[in-house]
């Protein structure tokens, strides 16, 4: 190897590390430091204690904020999920006139319906709607806001199922009911199933929304109750931050696990396109 | 069982695009019938207006006696086949076999009786339990075969069955096909643009070109009597030799060589008109000697086609190709000379149209 060779080698491994260790140490902090008598803001080995996680749950928000996480990113996902499916199909199989067009108008409008700039009309409107401090107007908002991208992932997931699949059900007889139930679904579902995890990650990691849009510390989702661990003093809290963190971190990842393992984010197409 | 009967029927894409154009056609019941034509000629719009998949813009279309342009596939009680095969990838074989008796809401028993009486008539016995994508081309071709089989339609309907076999397992699964429908009787309806699959297997041929049909025949008809240049050169695993030339007294005059004009074809023609002659390479006779009302050239090209090999003459402004048994092919470089069996020569008018068509007697039948 020449020297000139070696040098870039080296260099190159040490980048690497730089990256890796930027990357890797935040981690680290998150899953050693709920274990740690001491937290604080470093990477050492923990002295081992299930202290933090006692105080956590009497905490008498700590709990609640995640089911309250559950039900905005379960609620949205149904919603997301079904309403994408109804829209993307059709969107596939009809011919319609300037249906890219306006594929990309929404998919460009989508990131101002739920982005800062649009929160004041946001709120107005929701404000007349009477959803103020109500997890159904969260829900909608949020609905809204990741529909666009939903149809458009779903659509060209649609695109690849062969047509053939609905025209060899119809000639056997099959309803459109029949056919949409006993072909299109189950063929579709890991597209839909991508769309299902996308949403709840897109979700439970949302602060700006339900923190402007729910007033009650009990409705308010994880994301946003995190915001409220401070100590008297102004200090984080950093013992039922880290540990808060982390137990907010697992059920997504779970799910991603879960749902990789039952559909594998893959599909099995027809023979030939 | 039962005969199909296509009147007036027209498909107009956008409005201006003739895919299919004022075509009437009687399929006879039991019938197997091959839809034939290069890609684009609208052999799949034909089939899939039969199976109701596509609108007729005008016509109508009959089967068994019962006018069924108004409905909709699944009362038309035909079953189809797909080019992909299309079978469900999240159901098993036996799922997806039962699948139109479930649709049919056959008590589940019944159903489960004809599946397993399908799939070991078919040879998928052993395979009810497997997804699709676990089975061989082969077997997927089997497994859509027993499904439409299964529901027991009046009418088979299949759109290129056995282009996505690869060559070996194509020539099987024709055999296999060919016995089937003999088996069963059920009057078949099936596209293929690859003109060997169509004379191998149909009783009858329609040969299609830009949504017409160009000849309707058998296919030793199709084959021997091209009614047309369009068919002459489409039909044929070598193509037929097409010459253009010019009738002088009771020869046909080809690039200055002349050859002679069967007597049965005198009455047809007129001295000084412009023909084409076509000869099937098959229907050609080598020889190293001159021959009296041959075409002589030079042994450009031999190409071995197994039990017989194909030799290209190449003549001054055209060249004709001639197939020769095994063990007698002719040296490159070499001079030969071809004349037509009795009755094998044919001859197209300026327009490709088959002269003389009932003055000839049929000696190819």
């Amino acid at each position: 190897m020449s020297p000139a060779r070696f040098v870039r080698r080296v260099g190159f491994y040490a980048v690497v590390c730089v990256v890796l260790g930027f990357f890797a140490l935040p981690l680290l902090w998150l899953v050693s430091t709920p274990f740690d008598a001491q937290p604080h803001l470093g990477v050492s080995w923990p002295e081992l204690t299930w202290r933090n996680f006692t105080v956590l749950r009497h905490n008498p928000y700590a709990l609640r904020s995640l089911l309250s996480s559950v039900l905005l990113a379960g609620g949205t996902a149904a919603i997301v999920v079904a309403a994408a499916a109804f829209a993307a199909y059709p969107l596939a199989r009809v011919r319609v006139p300037g249906r890219d067009a306006l594929l990309y108008l929404l998919l460009l409008l989508s990131s101002i319906v739920t982005g800062t700039a649009a929160m004041v009309p946001i709120y107005q409107l929701v404000f007349q709607l009477g959803l103020i401090d109500s997890r159904l107007g969260v829900v909608l908002v949020l609905s809204g806001g990741l529909l666009p991208a939903a149809i458009f992932i779903l659509k060209d997931f649609m695109d690849t199922i062969p047509r053939s699949y609905e025209e060899s059900a119809r000639v056997f007889g099959a309803s459109p009911v029949q056919i949409l139930r006993d072909v299109v679904a189950p063929i579709a579902r890991p597209g839909l199933a991508t769309i299902g995890v996308w949403t709840v990650v897109q979700v439970w990691g949302n602060f700006l929304l339900p923190y402007i849009l729910l007033r009650d510390p009990g409705k308010q989702p994880a994301a946003v109750l995190m915001r409220t661990f401070y100590t008297e003093g102004g200090q984080p809290n950093l013992a039922l931050l880290s540990t808060f963190s982390l137990v907010y971190a697992v059920p997504v990842v779970v799910m991603y696990l879960f749902v990789n393992r039952r559909y594998g984010f893959r599909f099995h197409g027809g023979i030939k396109s | 069982m039962a005969s199909i009967v296509l009147a007036g029927l027209s498909k107009v894409y956008g409005g201006s695009v003739r895919a299919v154009d004022r075509l009437d056609l009687s399929i006879v019941d039991g019938e197997f019938f091959a839809l034939l034509g290069p890609s684009g000629c609208g052999k799949t719009t034909l089939l899939r207006m039969i199976a109701g998949l596509a609108e007729a813009t005008e016509g109508s279309v009959s089967i068994g006696d019962v006018d069924v342009t108004a409905l909709p596939p699944g009362k038309r009680n035909v079953a189809m086949v797909f080019q992909d095969y299309a079978l469900f990838p999240h159901m098993t074989v036996a799922d997806n076999i039962g699948y139109p008796l479930k649709i049919k809401r056959v008590p589940r028993e019944q159903r489960q009786r004809r599946v397993a009486e399908v799939a070991s008539a078919l040879g998928l016995a052993g395979l009810l339990d497997r997804r699709p994508a676990a089975l061989s081309g082969g077997q997927q071709q089997r497994a859509a075969l027993a499904r439409a089989v299964a529901c027991h339609p009046t009418v088979f309907l299949f759109d290129e069955p056995l282009s996505n076999l690869d060559a070996r397992l194509r020539l099987e699964a024709r055999t296999f096909l060919k016995k089937l429908q003999r088996d069963l009787g059920v009057t078949t309806v099936f596209v293929t643009h690859d003109q060997a699959e169509a004379l191998a297997l149909a009783d009858r041929i329609a040969v299609m070109d830009a949504g017409r049909i160009r000849q309707l025949g058998t296919p030793r008809e199709v084959f021997g009597r091209p009614a047309n240049t369009f068919v002459a050169s489409f039909i044929g695993s070598t193509p037929m030799n097409l010459l253009a030339g010019t009738v002088v007294g009771p020869q046909v005059e080809v690039h200055g060589q002349r050859v002679a004009l069967p007597d049965a074809w005198r009455a047809a023609v007129a001295g000084g008109q412009q023909v084409t002659v076509g000869v099937r390479p098959e229907h050609l006779d080598l020889s190293p000697s001159a021959v009296e009302g041959g075409l002589h050239g030079v042994v450009a090209i031999v190409e071995n086609l197994g039990a017989a090999s194909l030799v290209t003459l190449e003549a001054d402004g055209f060249s004709v190709a001639a197939t020769v048994p095994e063990g007698s092919e002719p040296r490159v470089g070499t001079a030969g000379w071809v004349r037509p069996r009795p009755g094998r020569l044919l001859l197209y008018d300026a327009d490709g149209e088959l002269l003389g068509t009932t003055a000839v007697p049929s000696a190819n039948r």
